[in-house]
């Protein structure tokens, strides 16, 4: 089975239980990022099926609220805040700091899916601006220096556990 | 059927119960500015140019929401008006190439109409310029879809889904970043889109137009 395949087979799963009405649409849209972390465009197209509305509708919806992202989620997702503190810290450069070092967008996640990048407003510990949530570890008084500190570590674990399988492999 | 009788600009008018403030005026020859307004539908309200003033009443209100109501007094005119209308559009021109020459609505735009009637410059600095830059849709052999030039008036997908029943288009994303766009930001001629052209002829600017150059 495709990986398009799949998602509608596992869309459709989801769709099974739930009633025609077009006021559904937002949390069944819910339950398909549940599933899947993201709003696959097969997803989006059965669920408009479904609900017999016009795919443009259902994209419409789905891009105007934030919660709702188009591409899988990385394996590690780095949330980079721009509430009031963040934004006077110098948040903006920590995120174009990010998107140079990874070298992508905001919404966006590396092609080999290792990192997502996302803008958040306010994660809450607003004395430690400027902030950045990478997975559950909160990072305060982020630099652009600090940021490829990140990402090298991240590197050096990477590094470590290929190592270890290869040990492994070969013992 | 019952007329109700306004005035409007001091001009005694007589309308349908249930009309619009907006379309009466119009109708009476009393030019109100106006983007996202169609006659009979559901006020879109989304342009806020069309505001009078209604006497009694203590701030200005669109012309496009208001029943016309017995006795009551408009004025289509006015410092507060104005500057309210003038406000609504030099923000929308803040994001509005001003290419005019090249635009396929140069000169039956109504962005140019509304410019010239409230005395606006085109070309008006107050607010920063904030241009788009998104890619032109012309992948469907009659329509041309330029995201740049929109209003967001909303009467193309008024046209495609309420009038044709078909919906290759609606908006997508939200706020200063709302955009018109066929699903998953497709090109046009990968959806159902038909071509019937009735959405480049409800568009008020040139951000949809008729393909000439593939169609003769």
């Amino acid at each position: 089975m495709t990986e398009e395949e799949e998602i509608k087979k596992q869309t459709l799963e989801i769709l099974e239980s739930r009633s025609r009405e077009r006021g559904k649409l937002i949390p069944i849209l819910q339950d398909i990022q549940a599933k899947f972390g993201y709003l696959p465009r097969e997803a989006m197209l059965e669920t408009a099926n479904f609900l017999d509305i016009p795919e443009s509708e259902v994209y419409s919806v789905a891009t105007f609220y934030n919660q709702f992202r188009f591409v899988p989620p990385g394996k590690h997702q780095v949330k980079a805040c721009l509430g009031t503190a963040c934004q006077i810290k110098g948040g903006r450069i920590i995120i174009e700091a990010w998107q140079r070092e990874l070298g992508i967008k905001v919404g966006e996640t590396t092609t080999d899916r290792e990192f997502g990048l996302e803008r958040v407003a306010c994660v809450g510990c607003c004395a430690m601006a400027p902030v950045t949530v990478v997975d559950e570890q909160v990072e305060g008084k982020v630099s652009p220096t600090r940021v490829k500190g990140i990402l090298l570590a991240f590197d050096l674990a990477k590094q470590k556990t290929s190592k270890k399988v290869k040990k492994a492999k070969s013992s | 059927m019952e007329k109700i009788k306004l005035t409007i600009d001091g001009v005694p008018i007589r309308a349908k119960q249930g009309e619009k403030v907006l379309f009466a005026a119009l109708d009476a020859g009393i030019y109100i500015p106006n983007l996202c307004a169609i006659s009979g539908v559901r006020p879109h309200a989304g342009c806020r140019l069309c505001f009078v003033e209604i006497e009694g009443r203590p701030q200005p209100v669109t012309a496009c929401t208001e029943e016309v109501a017995e006795g009551a007094i408009v004025h289509t005119d006015g410092p507060r008006i104005r500057r309210l209308q003038r406000t609504a559009l030099e923000l929308l021109l803040a994001s509005h190439p001003i290419e005019c020459k090249t635009c396929p609505a140069n000169k039956h735009c109504e962005l140019q109409n509304i410019a010239s009637f409230l005395k606006v410059n085109l070309n008006t600095k107050r607010f920063r310029k904030k241009l788009r830059d998104l890619p032109v849709d012309d992948s469907h052999p009659d329509i041309i879809l330029d995201p740049n030039m929109c209003v967001v008036c909303s009467k193309c997908i008024w046209a495609c889904v309420e009038q044709r029943g078909i919906g290759a288009l609606n908006y997508a994303f939200r706020g200063d970043r709302t955009i018109i766009s066929a699903f998953g930001g497709d090109r046009l001629v990968d959806t159902r889109c038909d071509g019937c052209g009735l959405c480049a002829e409800v568009c008020p600017v040139g951000a949809i137009s008729k393909n000439v150059k593939k169609s003769t």
